[in-house]
């Protein structure tokens, strides 16, 4: 912990050359669109300004977050990212335990009071007064309360935290609360995603700590920067969705083609994200780079959103698995009987009636 | 315009003077918009599950790519149309505002109504003449076409906000809308599911306009294209 050392400082201690930071002093510029100086103000904050304490609480989760940090992104923003976050908290890597494990938070909070970031990775379940989910032999939401109040800014971190991913999935058994609807007044950043990509971590670290203030976000309060587009925007398939050639089958020519998902379910259309410009695994791929459609993971209650091999959503509303087509059918079936039973009622009252003598009468009416 | 009384029920008996109903807006209106409709659930249909794939050269294809113009261009279309109607309220008068606003209050039109549901289910034997719109078309005109067209095109341009981009004239407008929603996917949904709606009113327009056309004493279909409503016995 220590004193005020800056970011540069810190990296440097951890071994990574002055060339490597200045690379990626200068990717992240580029990720956040910075322009051409982006690199250097960048740089010059980092070496200057003193570091934003990071405390990575984890609540309900699966820890796939920080597991695709751990063993993805450019190997660069990997170190830096990990020279960032685990220097003050983060219990999955974190060397000390226990009591002095907890104590780093206390620490924390009342020295850096309004200055550390916190980021937060899963979600705060309700039910049961928080019992699902219980750290340092206190429910959760404790823990994050008192960490949350004093924060700088929130970084809600994943699909978890930003909108509550499975264990939120319905019926939500334990009630778990996505981060923003538990924060007043301190700002938060959701950087959704089942896991999110790494280098936005680092993004919007380095991005507080250059200008000293939130990054744009949009009105579900994510970056701008990485989640303004929609997947299929970026999506290198998307030729084949404008040409009209589609995988109909996993194993068809299609699929050996490299052809447009939509039909198997693809929810590119539908998701913000970075992935088709970004990429997993230092670029090596993402889902649709890898012949499966994208599920949507980023997007709130994507798990309620499913079949993901399926285009149109199934509608629980209906109690039974079904689709708007398929209530349609039901439609139209039931309107095709109204108008037979109406056709063929109208034609029996009419032959019926043209027998009765009174109505012929009417019917020989002279017009005038 | 002669003899003009919302939702007025005509006498049963005897043959009244033929009324001119719609103007030249209107009709140009009615149909403009029942050829927009027709492509644009053909279109949305194949934008929500596409045709099978075409084979060939993908830098020369272009189908999905035409199938989303021609939905995005009639859906402008659709809406330019749709606020024209509105317009068309202060500008033909008349019975125009009837599709927007059933006179619940009058006992009239409750009476009517009444016996428009029981002149489909047969119980009746002789139909009522009207000047305007009968209550019941009134009521399922408004129910199942201008609800789910106003649903169309709000959920139509919130998801054209989503191709155009965040900083579109587009999402300025209609961006409120995948907030509301978050997933926008649901938008995909519900536009779906109204326009279903609209195919189901679009088969009950055509086959009771039939109907009534011949069962019901009065034109429809002509009055459409004529813009007078004539009687018969
Ligand atoms: C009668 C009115 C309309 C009908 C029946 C209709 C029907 C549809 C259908 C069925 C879809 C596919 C939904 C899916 O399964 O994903 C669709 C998509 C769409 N519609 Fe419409 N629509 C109508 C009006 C409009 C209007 C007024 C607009 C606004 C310009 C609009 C814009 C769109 C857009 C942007 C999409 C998504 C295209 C894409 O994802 O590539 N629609 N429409
Ligand atoms: S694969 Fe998915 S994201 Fe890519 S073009 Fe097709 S539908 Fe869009």
């Amino acid at each position: 912990m220590g004193g005020k050392t800056t970011f540069y400082e810190v990296v440097r201690q951890r071994g990574i050359s002055r060339r490597d930071f200045l690379g990626f002093c200068a990717m992240t510029a580029t990720y956040l669109g910075l322009g051409p100086d982006g690199a250097g103000i960048l740089a010059h904050a980092m070496q200057t300004k003193p570091r934003i304490p990071v405390l990575w609480l984890h609540g309900l989760e699966c820890t796939c977050c920080s597991e695709s940090f751990l063993r993805s992104g450019h190997p660069l923003a990997t170190d830096i990212v990990m020279s960032m976050i685990s220097l003050d908290y983060d219990d999955t890597i974190m060397a000390a335990a226990g009591d002095q494990a907890e104590a780093i938070i206390s620490d924390i909070i009342r020295d850096y009071r309004g200055a550390y970031i916190l980021a937060v990775e899963g979600n705060i379940p309700l039910a049961n007064d928080g019992m699902a989910c219980i750290v340092g032999g206190r429910p959760f939401k404790h823990q994050f309360d008192e960490a949350a109040k004093h924060a700088k800014a929130i970084i809600a971190w994943g699909t978890c935290a930003s909108s509550g991913c499975v264990q939120a999935a319905k019926p939500n058994p334990t009630k778990a609360t996505p981060v923003h609807k538990l924060v007043q007044h301190v700002p938060v950043i959701n950087v959704p995603g089942c896991p999110p990509i790494a280098e936005v971590m680092t993004g919007v670290i380095s991005y507080i700590l250059t200008y000293d203030r939130m990054p744009e976000l949009d009105n579900q309060l994510r970056p701008k920067m990485f989640y303004s587009q929609r997947v299929h925007d970026k999506c290198y398939r998307r030729a084949h969705f404008d040409a009209g050639q589609f995988v109909e089958q996993w194993d068809d020519e299609g699929a050996r083609q490299g052809w447009c998902l939509y039909k198997m379910g693809c929810r590119g259309p539908t998701t913000y994200n970075a992935c088709a410009s970004i990429g997993w695994n230092e670029n090596t791929s993402f889902p649709i780079k890898s012949g499966h459609g994208c599920i949507g993971c980023s997007e709130e209650g994507f798990w309620d959103r499913g079949p993901f091999y399926e285009r149109l959503p199934d509608m629980h509303q209906w109690g039974v698995e079904s689709n708007a087509d398929k209530v349609a059918a039901i439609g139209a079936a039931a309107l095709g009987v109204a108008v037979t039973a109406q056709l063929g009622a109208t034609v029996v009252q009419r032959v019926f009636r043209k027998r009765k003598p009174e109505e012929q009468a009417e019917h020989k009416e002279p017009t005038e | 315009m002669k003899h003009f009384i919302p939702y007025h029920q005509l006498p049963d008996e005897g043959i009244p003077d033929s009324v001119a109903v719609y103007g030249p807006g209107i009709r140009s209106w009615h149909w403009m918009s029942a050829l927009m409709v027709v492509v644009l659930c053909l279109t949305g249909y194949f934008i929500g599950v596409p045709p099978p794939s075409v084979l060939g050269d993908t830098s020369s294809l272009y189908v999905m790519g035409w199938i989303r113009f021609f939905h995005l261009s009639s859906g402008y279309l659709l809406t330019i149309l749709a606020v024209m109607r509105v317009w068309l309220i202060f500008v033909e008068k008349g019975i125009t505002y009837h599709l927007f606003v059933p006179a619940i209050w009058r006992a009239e039109w409750l009476d009517g109504f009444m016996r428009q549901i029981r002149w489909n289910l047969l119980m009746v034997s002789r139909p009522r003449r009207y000047v305007g719109l009968n209550p019941l078309a009134g009521t399922a005109m408004l129910l199942l076409f201008v609800l789910p067209t106003c649903v169309t095109i709000i959920t139509g341009f919130a998801m054209y906000a989503e191709v155009s981009g965040h900083d579109s004239w587009q999402y300025w407008l209609f961006g409120w809308v995948t907030s509301i929603f978050g997933n926008t996917m649901d938008l995909h949904v519900i536009h779906r599911l109204a326009m279903w709606l609209i195919v189901f009113f679009s088969f009950i327009h055509v086959y009771i306009s039939v109907r009534e056309d011949i069962l019901s004493r009065q034109t429809m279909i002509s009055s459409m294209l004529s813009g007078e409503r004539q009687f018969r016995r």
